[in-house]
């Protein structure tokens, strides 16, 4: 069943939700799986089932009769989908771990971020020891200057990027063994992009976290994925190593998804869109 | 080369911070200080910079959105900054604006057809209700959506179609300028191409004029025949497009072309 390289197993995964006007199917029975260590990279354009697919393996996907989640994920020997409440309450934080797109929206408002991170802390660990110093320790991971000073600081006291960082501190407060960044950079300045990308490959190293990184873009997979499956209207259209995939893309799609990403220095009077009827 | 249609002289845009008890001016932050350019009839300048380097501010303030601390703007050889809101108010209808947030820019309690006429309502008071109609079909079409469009509201469509209703209410009065504020930053990869190739559709059909604000330099490079890079407020370098990515003479230029992801 649970093959031991890998730490994730998907097979046959499939969610329809149910509407007034017939059913979705968002993800329509697709198997992939994560090895211990490396990174995934879920490619594909909004409506393509990558965002559903992370959030069904820690079961965040509204209860049927709305949303029906059928198929095994295998995470250390334990088929998610089929845990009670309580117990993938237990895989949640530090198990799998989550940073979402918008820093701006994901974050609390009214409370501090060091009250944010202590309270990831607090809900995930038995015995935490010192929390204070535990938030502080964290901060200053993600690269957040003058980390005491920070503890009592707003969300809207920060940037966007700084943002991002404590939603990545919040993730890895309880050690996650897998990390899924869902669009972690689409809210920010390429600049802080390539800090975030950096600052994520950096973690990985020192952590020893397997990831998956959910985007739109080709251009951030180079150099940080070790894999890439390309979604497309809920089926995996293309599975493979990321500089294969760049470099000789097969299906039409990813060739159309490569293709469509503006580049410097490159001459060309018109961008190259999509064409979803001749790409399905 | 053809005539210059905006030009920007030393703007400054200071905005005060208040503290203390008596909420005096304590400090100022200079979002805009001493920039100067000028954009030639129907081209593009492009406006790079991270974001707080204040380039948005430039935006706003061709519009009247935000206080002008120095400085002189010069529409068709008028100066618009120092000018009363009356004699300015024609000036509401050459230069339009498309934002950056599809989510937020459209009013989620309108129809599509209400918030594209609303500003024909103000700009062409006497337009009878059937030709308003009838410019609306022709804005839709323009921006490639669907006639049915009309009676719906903005939830019911993705952000590149929002964005696209942003456009049409833009084109909705005939502009000569637009400011692109981070138009297509939000979209994904592949909607983003399709809404920088309709802007450029758009550009050669009605001869727009556009000042194309981003952060990456790749979609400015590609649209813009001329570049502005901003930092701090200030301009750090300018040229022609492929000049500026090609051989950038500033560090900071480098560094944003580096950030670039390369594929």
């Amino acid at each position: 069943m649970k093959n031991s390289s890998e730490i994730l197993e998907v097979q046959q995964l499939s969610i329809q939700f149910k509407g007034r006007r017939g059913n979705v199917d968002a993800v329509k029975g697709i198997s992939f799986s994560v090895p211990y260590g490396k990174t995934l990279a879920v490619v594909g354009e909004s409506g393509s089932g990558k965002s559903v697919t992370a959030m069904a393996c820690t079961q965040l996907l509204p209860k049927p009769p709305i949303c029906e989640v059928s198929g095994e994920i295998w995470f250390e020997g334990r088929n998610l989908l089929a845990l009670s409440e309580e117990e993938i309450r237990t895989v949640r934080g530090s198990g799998i771990a989550y940073i979402f797109q918008e820093p701006s929206t994901s974050l609390n408002p009214v409370y501090t971020i060091g009250f944010q991170i202590a309270e990831a802390i607090h809900l995930h660990i038995k015995n935490p020891g010192d929390v204070h110093l535990r938030v502080i320790e964290l901060l200053d991971l993600v690269g957040i200057r003058d980390p005491e000073k920070r503890f009592g600081a707003y969300p809207h006291e920060l940037s966007g990027g700084m943002q991002q960082r404590v939603m990545i501190a919040i993730a890895l407060a309880c050690e996650p063994k897998l990390l899924i960044a869902d669009e972690p950079t689409t809210a920010l300045d390429v600049t802080i992009q390539k800090q975030i990308m950096d600052l994520l490959l950096d973690l990985k190293r020192k952590l020893k976290m397997s990831i998956i990184l959910i985007t739109h873009n080709f251009g951030i997979v180079n150099g940080f994925a070790d894999e890439v499956m390309v979604l497309f209207r809920g089926e995996v259209v293309e599975f493979g190593s990321v500089k294969d995939v760049l470099k000789t893309p097969r299906h039409p799609y990813t060739k159309a998804l490569i293709g469509c990403i503006p580049r410097l220095n490159q001459k060309k009077r018109r961008l190259t869109t999509i064409d979803h009827e001749i790409v399905s | 080369m053809s005539e210059v249609l905006l030009q920007v002289k030393n703007l400054k845009v200071h905005f005060p911070v208040k503290g203390g008890v008596l909420g005096r001016v304590v400090d100022t932050i200079r979002a805009v200080d001493d920039v100067s350019f000028e954009i030639h009839k129907c081209k593009t300048l492009g406006l790079v910079g991270e974001s707080g380097s204040g380039k948005t501010t430039v935006g706003r303030s061709i519009l009247k959105l935000a206080p002008v601390t120095q400085g002189e703007i010069y529409y068709d050889g008028k100066e618009i900054v120092s000018m009363q809101k009356r004699p300015f108010f024609p000036y509401r209808k050459k230069i339009q604006m498309i934002f950056q947030d599809p989510f937020n820019s459209l009013n989620p309690r309108m129809k599509v057809e209400d918030i594209i006429s609303e500003p024909l309502e103000i700009h062409f008071k006497k337009m009878s209700r059937l030709d308003r109609q009838k410019r609306i079909f022709n804005l839709l079409d323009k921006v490639e959506l669907s006639k049915d469009s009309m009676m719906r509201y903005p939830h019911e469509f993705s952000g590149g179609q929002r964005q696209r209703i942003g456009i049409a209410r833009a084109l909705a009065v005939e502009p000569d300028f637009i400011v692109c504020d981070e138009a297509v930053s939000a979209l994904d990869v592949s909607v983003q191409a399709q809404v920088v190739n309709l802007l450029q559709d758009l550009q050669a059909e009605l001869g727009l004029t556009y000042l194309f604000i981003a952060h990456d330099l790749a979609v400015v490079q590609h649209i813009s025949d001329s570049i502005a890079v901003m930092n701090k407020g200030k301009i750090v370098e300018q040229g022609p497009s492929d000049e500026i990515c090609q051989n950038p003479k500033q560090a900071y230029t480098q560094n944003l072309l580096d950030a670039a992801p390369i594929l």
